[in-house]
Order: structure tokens, then C-alpha cells, then sequence
């Protein structure tokens, strides 16, 4: 494909988009088009995607405000001071080093010693040889040196982060931040809050009356339950300081004033990760408190409800905004720090692997796939102009391959994991494309160099497919309103940045090849409001774009947001209590629920009987009605279960208070959820929505009953391990109905014992639903669940929705998709029916190469996601990808992206152990190593054969395949629950990429010495950047503290020796025997230490949707084994070590 | 007796070739997106037992009346299908499954399936013709 002649040669700042995409030319001034620009682009206020390191300014400061309050309210100041003093412990009882993975390498010691310098001894640990502390001396150096390569070069202009940030910076920080305070505290006043305080009462009457209203059992027994309005018990788990610090500290509030910190910092936050566009960082700090607050003033007024949400998808067209944005002129700002705003927005393709890492290889300066961003603004950058015209003239073939391809030992290379986490390869394209290309956040292919032929794919024995995550939360998108959205004429893909112009009125589709007219509006930019340049309309200067979709892409009216609760009421339920953080998550959440004034809300409970709850507005209190018969369940008022959220939000607020003592003296122990889940389809079937399932047990009556089909004997059996698929289709038919009706059902499973997910999943998969599981849930006895589920469910109640949506992927001419992976139901060929679909759902798809790709030299693939904000518009979000097509075996192993492999075959193997065997499944995983390492060998010929060589490219690749064999999905040998498997299997299914990667394999970095570390500045914070360690016992030094980042939880690890200052410092005890069994939070000690390990674990926390709970595990802590199998590493009683894997796949090589 | 054997198996091959064509036509509306695969399986589900039924009873006839060579010819089908019916897992809808068949190129071999059915079916039919005629001619 070749681009126009005149693409490449416009001036630096030609990107300069306006966030108004109107078809007519708009009169405004540009100041105008800058306010609404950042109302329109996805305001700040937004939670980082993941792993950015620039995380947009404002999702950080809520959270860390939150936690830093939390932690000072829960946990009081240590100041009983105990003896204190260094224990110093035995150190021959290393008890928990597996002496086992120590002696299988010790064989290989010499490897190891010799390549160290400078050996020095570890402490703890006379045992070990001196290869066993060469990591340790490693990741001292690497940082230093991948430092000073990148910042030496490039990024020392961008960031401050070297060096500490000059004091006058500092000072300019503070009187910013006590100026943004106030506008905080004036949100305050208009936070409708108030029911925590009248938390005392118990009414005793209300109990009293619930009896009654449970003895009238009748067939319809209508029974008006008194709920007293002011008395809620106060046996319920109030957190009351956390509450009120929730909603103070609103999220336009605080939006506001970290954005002012960081518009002080770098002129335009969101671009820090693309410093090409941030050439003013000397700008004086009054043009950016000028504009720090008139972006703030936006934002405050863009949301008075202070739903995070609603200015999300408020769109980018003037008619919603232009009553908010504020007539704040910045008439001195220069064009180039305005050009240079919305940009870095959809590329991150800096990833902070490359900003503050690099592999353990130097960094060659000419390796110019790290900063792809540079080599189109040598006007912006003197500096680096020479390097980067030096740069255009190299292609990629001659800097990316050798490294890529470079040999690896595997055998004696024991430091394959890289400093910091690995990155998405890039793909081998020329510079524009390259800088155009899709986010590999969003869409991610297995192979980064796709194979001609069908033939040589399979030769190179490695799965093609894609990895998606199409609804991410993203920072900042273009959303583009136009009456006409260009598409090619036969394929209906939509115009990208991969299309070729054949001249001013024509373009030739990069999918089917079809050549069409431009339309006579599309000439028209509104960009630069000139005509004539179609090749620089927004659409085809983003891979990543939202449309704003015309009545065309609509079967019926946008419907509302709907939301129906499902809660299990049986006795084993209320036995739980997981009623009360339920209501309580959802009244403290009950304003942020993403929706429009339809919002449509209601609620369903059931034991042995259903009942429903009306709601209308003018009734004094919620009235509750019992279906009992339910082998024939009906809607007893069908008009008034749903209610509007606004108009009832008293009547909702009452029965959420009173909800979770309704029912403490019930006796009932079965379980109607079918019937309930026919009852909710029934209730939801005329608008569609989302039904939230509660579940406590199997259930045991009605129509989809189900029987325990578990063995525990058979838990740890190696051989075959049955029940991994669905016992009754009723659950699948269930969602088939309602993802026919545009519903989804979500599942929350609370069990302590088996209730058969395999089942129950079913009713989520196909509904394009979620799937959270707690297993032996309990509120008080099992805190770190009860924190887990109320975390949850505060992102799950508050996160984006679309309702109503259809996923469609297309793909280059040749191409084609024959099986797809998560949840969803797939209602024709290349349609996915989404009936919700939210940014925490990935997907994969696998893919197959039909007809030979010899004529083409770049295929492209491109997602829309059509769906309904929770505002009622009907949105296309569109990603393409543009990817090489090589020729040669070595052209596709360089290519290779070892993460997007992993994550496809654990999805092929998930399908696999269902319809086959777990074993086969096992097999099949390590078949894949094998097979495409021996392909891999077979074509290097100067290989000896004896060692076992990979790419570099897919190093990591047996070590990826071990710790899925040992994840909880596929291992066998250990004792693991049919539910925590099929659970794992589930998260597999339908987790985007970088969740599912932390899933299989976590990161461990030691965290004990993080002053000593490099760090990077994030915001106003300085995070350290410890080195990743092996998963492996031999780096838990008994003198250290390690933490596991397992993307859902953190465990940090105490060693017995730890250094006492850590414990108190960083802890708040003062030493080791003194720490708590279960601790879940850090105290906020006013320490250099403390403050550095906070920064660095709410820095990880950023970087995904899910605040992951936190685990402190001493040495004799229960908690310990779940530690310990995560280091997959080392062997265990059924599994190998890493090392002897490797020697068994080099044996099946040799076979 | 005979013939009246062969007519019987003509005319319940004559419905066993009508259905192998309405599995084809439906199969490919799906593959061309006419009709959705929930409403497409439902169809096909219901016919799966008929089939089966109606080629396990032209099978023990043939046994029955003792005609060694078309028993044989006609057992590996019987046996394939009734196998195929017995081993549908029990959260699946049916041999035919919405939620799978778009995976892992089901849709192509149950394509496959029916057009070589189609094949057998009229290979049998033109046999029982054949067997009708020896039998009046004799």
C-alpha cells in the first residue's frame, strides 16, 4: 500500500486536531475549539490504562487520596514501642528454599559464577554458590545502565525524572494545589450524602415486621414491609470514614487539582508519554495555570453529579458541551503546546518497559523500534535530529532482526526475564505506519510479522490470532460526529489510516481492495478547516476513533440503562453476609451508576420463592412481593419493579438500607435461581440491560437445578478431571434468550463449597456477561474476600457500559477468522453479539490464512464496536491494526509476540481440556513449545542440536508455557477445587492480555531497598523501579521483603531477618514477630522508605482498572502456600522446575 | 415381500435425501449470514432424531430381510450417527450447537457431514431402484 505523495511532507504540527469534527465550518475561535477539545477527548479524570506509566493525573490522586486516608483511619499509629533490636535469626534454617531447584542447577554453577565480575556473597544463605547471587549484582547494574542509554539520548528532554524537579517547581506544585483545593471543597457542598449519619438506630420493629411478612408466605402474598426509613442496624459494617472520604473527595474535584499539579510539570500531561510533541517544557507556569484551570472549570461544571462517567461518554460535539465550557480565553498560548495537547493520546506505544528499562542487553541507539514517535518531528527536536534522520534512512530490517532473532541458550541463559515487564514487539512497518499503527493495549496480533502462506504459518508452528481489548478505558480518543461515516462500499470497512488515496476523489480499501468515492463531505477537514485534504481528516490520522453513530446503525431507540439486582436471600446467604457490602457498595454508588435521567433500576431476591419489590414513586415505602409458585413464574406488576432510578431514589435508598436484616432469622436453605433468572429475563426483555446475579450455593430447586458433581477425592487426581463443561443447557439457553433481548447477565459467586460454575457460567459466557468468584466467601471470618468483593464492586458498579452492542472484526482479503475466544455469543460468521460489553472484557480470535498473501505487502484488521453509551448514543468504536506480510521462516520468528501467544493458547487450551481432556490440553501446551522450537532450531543451521536454542523473540516462551501448566486452570497433581479451576478457566476466556499475563505469570520485585533504586517521576511522585525477579525461592532472601504484583492481589513477603527499619518504617511494627497475621493495608509513616514503597505500589495500582487487595504474609502465615505456588519456577511435588522443563522439552526435541 | 422391502427403503431414502438437502441449504443460509445460528440449530435439532431414526430402521430391515451387502454398506452411517447423537455433551442444545458452531470450523463439517450424506443417500436410493427392478424382472 502506498501512501499519497503528498502525506508525508505536512508541517510538524499538522496533527493539530479540534475536538469539533462538525461537518460545517465552524466560526469559532480556536481558543473555543481548545476548550471544547478537552471536554470533548476523554477529560483527565479517568483511570489509567494499563500500564502507562504517564498515568493521566487524576485516576491516581483519587486513589491515593482515598488509600492515604484509609490507612490513616484503620490503622492508628504504632506506638507501643516493644523491645526492639535485630533478630538474628538461625540462618541455616533456610527451610523455604526448595533445596531441590537448588541442586538441579547447581550443576550449572559454573555458568553462573563466571560470568559475574564481582561476586558477592549473600547474606542469608551459606548454601548457595555464587551463581545464586548473580541476579543480585545484575539488577544492581541494569538499571544504571539502561538509564543512561535512554535518558541519555532522548528522554532526558522530556522528563524531569533523573534528576530530582527543581524547587521552584515544587513551590509552583503547592500554591497550585491549595489553590485547586477550594474548588473541592465548593463540590462538597452539592454532594447529596447524609444517611451515614443517622447510623445508630436500631429499629426493633423492623424485625418484628419481617417475620410477619415472611409467615404471609401465600401464593401472592402482598405484603407491605415496613422499613423504617431512619433506622437501618447498626450491626451493618459501616466505613464510615472511607464513605465520607469517597464522596468528598469527588471526582471532578480532585480531577482538578492534580491537574493543575500536572499541567505545571509538563505543559500537557497526557503527552508525556510521547515527549516528540511536548517541546515546551520551559513554558511559563502562568500560561499553564491559565490553562490548568480552564480545563478544570470544564471539567467541574462537565459534571455537577460528579459521575465520573457521565462526561466520558458525553461525547465530543458542541450541542452537549458548549453550555460548560468556559469562555476562558488563552490567547498567548503558543500553537505548538496547543498542537501538541491532544496528541500521545492514542499511541501509547511507549511503554514504560521502554522509558525507564532495557533489556539486559545494552540498548543500541540505532534500535529505533523504542521511540518510534521521534523520527517525524526532527523540526522539534535539534537534538535528536541527527539521530533521527540517521534513523529514517535505516529500515527496520537491519536494527530490529538481529535482536529478535538473536540465539538464546535457554539452558544456560538464566536471566531471560527482562528488567522491567516485557514489551508488545513492534511491527516491522515503515515509520509513518508505524507512528499510525493501533495501540498494542487494544489489539494485539500473535504474530507481528504474518506469514504468506498457510504453509509457512504452519511450518512455523507457532498459533496466528489476535488479542483484544476493544472497550478499554482509554485517556483520550477521537470522537468524530459526521452525517456521513465513510465506508468502503463492498467490505463496510470504515475509512483508516491504512487506506491508500488514488487521488482527491478516491480511495482503495486496504481490506477487500475496492476502490471508492470520497464522499463530497469528507472533503471538508475540520481539523485544519480546509477543503481538499481528505488523507488528513482525524479518521485517517487515527487507528483508534469513535463515531458517533446517525439513526442508520440503530434496529430500535438507544434504550436506557437498566440495571437489575439478583440476590440470593437463602439462609447459607445471609450466613455469608455478603448482602450488607453489596447494598452498602451499591447506596454509596447509587449516584455514579453510568446513565442518563432514564436510568432504570430493580431489584429481584430469592430463596425458595421469589420475590420482587415495587418501587414506584409515590408509595411510601418499597413494597414487597412473593412469587411462590415457581415452577410457573410471573411478574406480579410488571410496570412498577423497574423503576427510574431518579424518581425512586428514596424508595431504592430505604430498601438497600433495610435489605440486608430482611432476612437474618430465615430458615429457608434452597435455592429458586432459575426460576428467579427466568423471572429477571422476563422483567428485562422489552428495554434489555444488565442483570447482576448473586449466588451463595448450588441451586436446588425450579428449573435448573443442579446436583454436586464433585469428587473431592478426586481433586488431586492426576489422570482425568471430569465436570470442566456445563451439566444442563438450561443456563446456555437462558443467556442465548436474553442475549437475544440485549441482556446480560453478570455472576457473583459467594460459595464456601462447590455450586457447580461450570453450570452457572454458562448463564454469563453467552450473555456476554462477567464472571466474579469468591470462593468460602465470608464477611468477617474471610476479610480479604469480603475487601476483595466490595473493590469489585465499587469498579463494577461505577466502570463504563455499552449496552446493546455487536462486535464485527474484519480482516485483509486471504484472512479469516475461524474460531473466537470470551464471552459472547457469536450470531453469524464474523458477528459478535455483545448484549453489554464493558473495559474490562478482552477476546481473542484465531485466524487461518485462506488464500495466500503474495501480492500484498501489509494486511490490516479492524474491530468496531457498535454499541449504546450509558447516555442513550449509539457509538462505533473502531481500532485497525496494520501488520507486514514477510516471506521467510526467520521474518516470522522475529515477530513473534510471546505474551499474545501465551495468552491464545491458554484460550485454544481452555477449549481444549472442555471438549477433550485436561491432559490433552496439557499436552497440547507443551506440544507448542516443542514443536515451534524444534521448527525454530531446524531452520537456523548452525545450531548445535544438543543445546536448546531459542529466538529471542520467544525466550520467555517455555517459561510462559510452565507457569500456565502450573496455573490453577490446567495443573494437575495438586489439590484444586472443580470451581477454582473452571473459574481460572473463565478469566482465561475473557481477561484482556495484560490482566491475564500478571494472571499466569506475576511479577516479583523486592522491595526493601527501594530508596536505592532508579526512579521515574509520575505526576508529582517519585516512583522507584525495582527489577523484576525470577519467580523463583532462591531470590526470597530471608533479609528481604519481596512484593508479588499477581494483578488482582499483592502479596508482600516478610523475610525473618527483614531489616528492622522496613518493619517499622514501611509497616508500622516494630519488628518481625510483631506484624499481624492479616494485614491488609500500609500505615502512612512519615518515612523515605514508607513513602517509596507507597508510591511504587499505588503506581502499579494505576496502571489497571482493578484495585488489587493487598497481603502481608509472614513466614508461618496460612496465606503462605498461595505465595509460594505462585513462584513457578521451582518444582513441586507434581511439576517440574523450570530447569527441568527445559531439559524435557530439549528431550522431546531430540526424540 | 422383497420388493415391498425396497419400496419401503426407497421412499424412506427419498425423506433421508430431502433431509440431508435441508441440512445443506440451512447450514449454508448460516455460512451466508441469512439467518442467525440460534434459530438455525433450533431447526436442524429437531430433524437430528427423525434421521437417525429413520437410517437405523432402513438398516435393521435390511438386516432383518437379510440383504448382507446393503446391511453393511448401511451400518458405519447408522453407527456414526446414532454415535453422534449419544455423545452431544449434556450442556450442549443438541448436536447442532449455537455457541459452537461457528467455532473451530464446525460449520464447515457439518458441511461437509451432510453433503457426503447426500452422496450415501443417493447412492442407496439408486440402489433400492436397481434391487426393485431385479426383483419385478425376476
Amino acid at each position: 500500500m502506498q501512501l499519497p505523495s503528498g502525506y508525508g511532507s505536512h508541517p510538524p504540527n499538522y496533527n493539530a486536531p479540534s475536538g469539533h469534527y462538525s461537518q460545517v465550518p465552524n466560526k469559532a475561535a480556536a481558543s473555543h475549539l481548545d476548550n471544547q477539545y478537552r471536554s470533548s477527548y476523554y477529560p483527565t479524570y479517568y483511570s489509567a490504562p494499563a500500564q502507562n506509566v504517564m498515568t493521566p493525573p487524576v485516576g491516581t490522586s483519587v486513589l491515593n487520596t482515598q488509600e492515604s486516608q484509609q490507612l490513616y483511619n484503620k490503622t492508628p499509629p504504632h506506638t507501643g514501642g516493644s523491645a526492639e533490636g535485630p533478630i538474628q535469626g538461625a540462618i541455616s534454617s533456610a527451610s523455604y528454599l526448595h533445596t531441590s531447584a537448588q541442586q538441579s542447577y547447581s550443576a550449572f554453577g559454573n555458568h553462573y559464577s563466571t560470568s559475574v565480575s564481582s561476586s558477592v556473597a549473600s547474606q542469608g544463605f551459606p548454601l548457595n554458590s555464587d551463581h545464586y547471587t548473580m541476579p543480585v549484582v545484575s539488577s544492581a547494574v541494569y538499571p544504571n545502565v539502561s538509564y543512561s542509554a535512554a535518558a541519555g539520548s532522548v528522554y532526558g528532554q522530556a522528563f524531569t525524572s533523573q534528576s530530582l524537579p527543581a524547587v521552584g517547581q515544587f513551590k509552583e506544585t503547592n500554591t497550585f494545589s491549595s489553590q485547586s483545593t477550594s474548588v473541592p471543597h465548593s463540590l462538597q457542598q452539592h454532594v447529596p450524602m447524609g444517611y451515614n449519619t443517622t447510623l445508630s438506630t436500631v429499629s426493633s420493629a423492623q424485625s418484628v415486621q419481617d417475620n410477619l411478612c415472611r409467615n404471609l408466605t401465600g401464593s401472592v402474598a402482598k405484603v407491605n414491609n415496613q422499613i423504617n426509613a431512619g433506622g437501618i442496624d447498626s450491626s451493618q459494617p459501616v466505613h464510615p470514614v472511607s464513605q465520607s472520604v469517597l464522596f468528598t473527595k469527588p471526582g471532578a474535584g480532585t480531577a482538578v487539582s492534580s491537574a493543575v499539579i500536572s499541567s505545571v510539570r509538563t505543559p500537557a500531561p497526557s503527552l508525556s508519554s510521547q515527549p516528540r510533541s511536548s517541546p515546551s517544557v520551559t513554558q511559563s507556569p502562568e500560561l499553564a495555570l491559565q490553562e490548568a484551570i480552564d480545563s478544570s472549570s470544564t471539567t467541574s461544571s462537565a459534571s455537577p453529579v460528579l459521575n465520573n462517567y457521565d462526561a466520558l461518554e458525553g461525547g465530543g460535539y458542541p450541542e452537549a458541551r458548549s453550555v460548560t465550557s468556559s469562555p476562558v480565553p488563552a490567547p498567548s498560548v503558543p500553537q505548538t503546546s496547543k498542537a501538541s495537547k491532544p496528541f500521545g493520546y492514542g499511541y501509547p506505544t511507549l511503554q514504560p518497559g521502554y522509558q525507564n528499562a532495557a533489556p539486559p542487553t545494552p540498548v543500541q541507539p540505532s534500535n529505533s523500534g523504542h521511540h518510534p514517535g521521534f523520527q517525524h518531528y526532527p523540526q522539534q527536536y535539534p537534538g535528536v535530529n541527527q539521530l533521527s534522520s540517521s534513523l529514517g534512512g535505516l529500515s527496520l530490517q537491519h536494527s530490529q532482526q538481529p535482536e529478535s532473532l538473536r540465539p538464546v541458550n535457554l539452558t544456560q541463559d538464566r536471566n531471560i526475564l527482562p528488567v522491567s515487564s516485557v514489551p508488545a514487539p513492534v511491527p516491522n512497518l515503515n515509520s509513518d505506519l508505524r507512528k499510525l499503527n493501533c495501540s498494542p493495549d487494544s489489539f494485539r496480533c500473535t504474530l507481528t510479522n504474518i506469514p504468506q502462506t498457510q504453509a509457512l504459518l504452519n511450518k512455523a508452528k507457532l498459533p496466528l490470532g489476535l488479542l483484544l481489548h476493544p472497550f478499554r478505558d482509554l485517556t483520550q480518543l477521537p470522537v468524530i460526529t459526521s452525517s456521513t461515516i465513510v465506508r468502503c462500499r463492498s467490505c463496510r470497512t470504515y475509512i483508516n489510516p491504512f487506506v491508500s488515496f488514488i487521488d482527491q476523489r478516491r480511495w482503495k480499501c486496504n481490506l477487500c481492495y475496492r476502490v471508492n468515492d470520497v464522499p463530497e463531505e469528507f472533503m471538508y477537514n475540520p481539523l485544519t478547516r480546509s477543503y481538499g485534504e481528505p488523507h488528513k481528516r482525524p479518521e485517517v490520522q487515527n487507528s483508534t476513533v469513535e463515531f458517533i453513530a446517525s439513526s442508520d446503525y440503530m434496529l430500535r431507540p438507544p434504550q436506557p440503562a437498566v440495571y437489575l439486582f439478583v440476590l440470593d436471600v437463602s439462609h447459607n446467604a445471609v450466613e455469608a453476609g455478603y448482602l450488607t457490602i453489596v447494598c452498602q457498595s451499591l447506596l454509596e454508588n447509587l449516584d455514579k451508576l453510568p446513565g442518563d435521567s432514564r436510568t432504570r433500576i430493580g431489584f429481584i431476591t430469592f430463596d425458595s420463592t421469589v420475590q420482587f419489590y415495587n418501587l414506584q414513586e409515590g408509595l411510601s415505602q418499597p413494597q414487597m412481593l412473593i412469587v411462590s409458585d415457581i415452577d410457573d413464574i410471573f411478574l406480579p406488576t410488571p410496570d412498577s419493579l423497574l423503576v427510574n432510578l431518579h424518581e425512586s431514589k428514596e424508595l431504592i435508598k430505604d430498601l438497600l438500607n433495610a435489605l440486608p436484616n430482611m432476612f437474618t432469622n430465615t430458615r429457608e436453605t434452597h435455592s429458586a435461581l432459575g426460576p428467579a433468572l427466568q423471572a429477571a429475563f422476563k422483567l428485562m426483555s422489552p428495554t434489555g440491560g444488565r442483570i447482576s446475579v448473586f449466588q451463595t450455593q448450588l441451586p436446588s430447586l425450579g428449573a435448573g437445578l443442579l446436583h454436586s458433581r464433585e469428587d473431592p477425592n478426586q481433586r488431586s487426581s492426576t489422570k482425568v478431571v471430569q465436570h470442566l463443561g456445563p451439566a444442563t443447557d438450561f443456563y446456555k439457553k437462558l443467556a442465548l434468550d436474553c442475549s437475544g433481548q440485549q441482556t446480560a447477565v453478570d455472576l457473583f459467586l459467594l460459595s464456601s463449597q462447590y455450586s457447580d460454575l461450570a453450570s452457572l457460567a454458562c448463564m454469563s459466557k453467552y450473555s456476554a456477561g462477567c464472571i466474579y468468584y469468591y470462593p468460602s466467601f465470608h464477611r468477617s471470618h474471610n476479610p480479604a474476600q469480603a475487601e476483595k468483593l466490595q473493590k469489585d464492586l465499587k469498579r463494577y458498579l461505577t466502570r463504563k457500559i455499552g449496552f446493546e452492542a455487536v462486535m464485527r472484526i474484519r480482516c485483509t482479503k486471504g484472512l479469516s477468522i475461524h474460531t473466537f475466544h470470551g464471552n459472547f455469543f457469536v450470531r453469524s460468521t464474523d458477528l459478535l453479539s455483545l448484549a453489554n460489553v464493558n473495559p474490562d472484557a478482552g477476546f481473542a480470535v484465531q485466524m487461518s490464512i485462506e488464500e495466500s498473501l503474495t501480492d500484498t505487502s501489509l494486511v490490516c484488521f479492524q474491530t468496531a464496536l457498535l454499541y449504546t453509551s450509558s447516555k442513550g448514543e449509539r457509538r462505533i468504536r473502531v481500532h485497525t491494526l496494520c501488520l507486514p506480510v514477510v516471506s521467510s521462516l526467520a521474518d516470522v520468528y522475529a515477530g513473534a509476540d510471546v505474551q499474545a501467544v501465551v495468552c491464545l493458547l491458554a484460550n485454544m487450551a481452555v477449549d481444549r481440556s472442555v471438549s477433550s481432556s485436561l491432559s490433552d490440553a496439557r499436552d497440547a501446551l507443551v506440544n507448542a513449545v516443542v514443536d515451534s522450537l524444534a521448527a525454530y532450531m531446524s531452520t537456523a543451521s548452525n545450531l548445535q542440536q544438543s543445546m536448546l536454542i531459542a529466538p529471542n523473540s520467544l525466550k520467555l516462551f517455555p517459561l510462559y508455557i510452565l507457569a500456565l501448566l502450573k496455573q490453577k486452570a490446567f495443573r494437575t497433581g495438586m489439590s484444586t477445587r472443580l470451581d477454582d479451576r473452571v473459574y481460572a478457566m473463565c478469566q482465561m476466556k475473557s481477561q484482556p492480555l495484560v490482566h491475564l499475563m500478571k494472571m499466569i505469570h506475576p511479577n516479583l520485585y523486592r522491595i526493601d531497598k527501594l530508596i536505592d533504586e532508579s526512579t521515574i517521576h509520575v505526576n508529582d511522585r517519585v516512583v522507584p523501579q525495582p527489577p523484576l525477579q525470577k519467580l523463583s525461592a532462591e531470590k526470597l532472601t530471608r533479609e528481604g521483603a519481596f512484593l508479588m504484583d499477581c494483578g488482582s492481589i499483592f502479596y508482600i513477603w516478610i523475610g525473618k531477618n527483614c531489616d528492622n527499619n522496613f518493619i517499622k518504617d514501611v509497616l508500622g511494627y516494630p519488628n518481625y514477630a510483631s506484624v499481624p497475621q492479616k494485614m491488609t493495608q500500609l500505615p502512612e509513616v512519615d518515612a523515605l522508605s514508607s513513602e517509596r514503597t507507597r508510591s511504587f505500589i499505588s503506581w502499579l495500582r494505576d496502571s489497571r482498572s482493578l484495585s488489587p487487595v493487598l497481603q502481608v504474609i509472614k513466614d508461618e502465615n496460612p496465606a503462605k502456600t498461595d505465595f509460594f505456588q505462585h513462584l513457578i519456577e521451582d518444582r513441586t511435588e507434581a511439576a517440574f522446575s523450570y530447569y527441568e522443563f527445559l531439559l524435557n522439552i530439549q528431550q522431546q526435541i531430540c526424540k | 415381500m422383497e420388493s415391498v422391502v425396497f419400496i419401503f427403503s426407497l421412499i424412506d431414502c427419498c425423506a433421508l435425501i430431502f433431509l440431508s438437502v435441508y441440512f445443506i441449504i440451512t447450514l449454508s443460509d448460516l455460512e451466508c449470514d441469512y439467518i442467525n445460528a440460534r434459530s438455525c440449530c433450533s431447526k436442524l435439532n429437531k430433524w437430528v432424531v427423525p434421521e437417525v431414526i429413520g437410517h437405523a430402521v432402513v438398516t435393521v430391515l435390511m438386516l432383518i430381510s437379510l440383504h448382507w451387502f446393503i446391511f453393511l454398506l448401511n451400518l458405519p452411517v447408522a453407527t456414526w450417527n446414532i454415535y453422534r447423537y449419544i455423545m452431544v455433551p449434556s450442556g450442549n442444545m443438541g448436536v447442532f450447537d449455537p455457541t459452537e458452531i461457528h467455532n473451530r470450523g464446525q460449520l464447515k463439517s457439518h458441511m461437509k457431514e451432510a453433503m457426503i450424506k447426500l452422496g450415501f443417500h443417493l447412492l442407496c436410493f439408486f440402489m433400492y431402484l436397481y434391487s426393485i427392478n431385479q426383483q419385478s424382472t425376476s
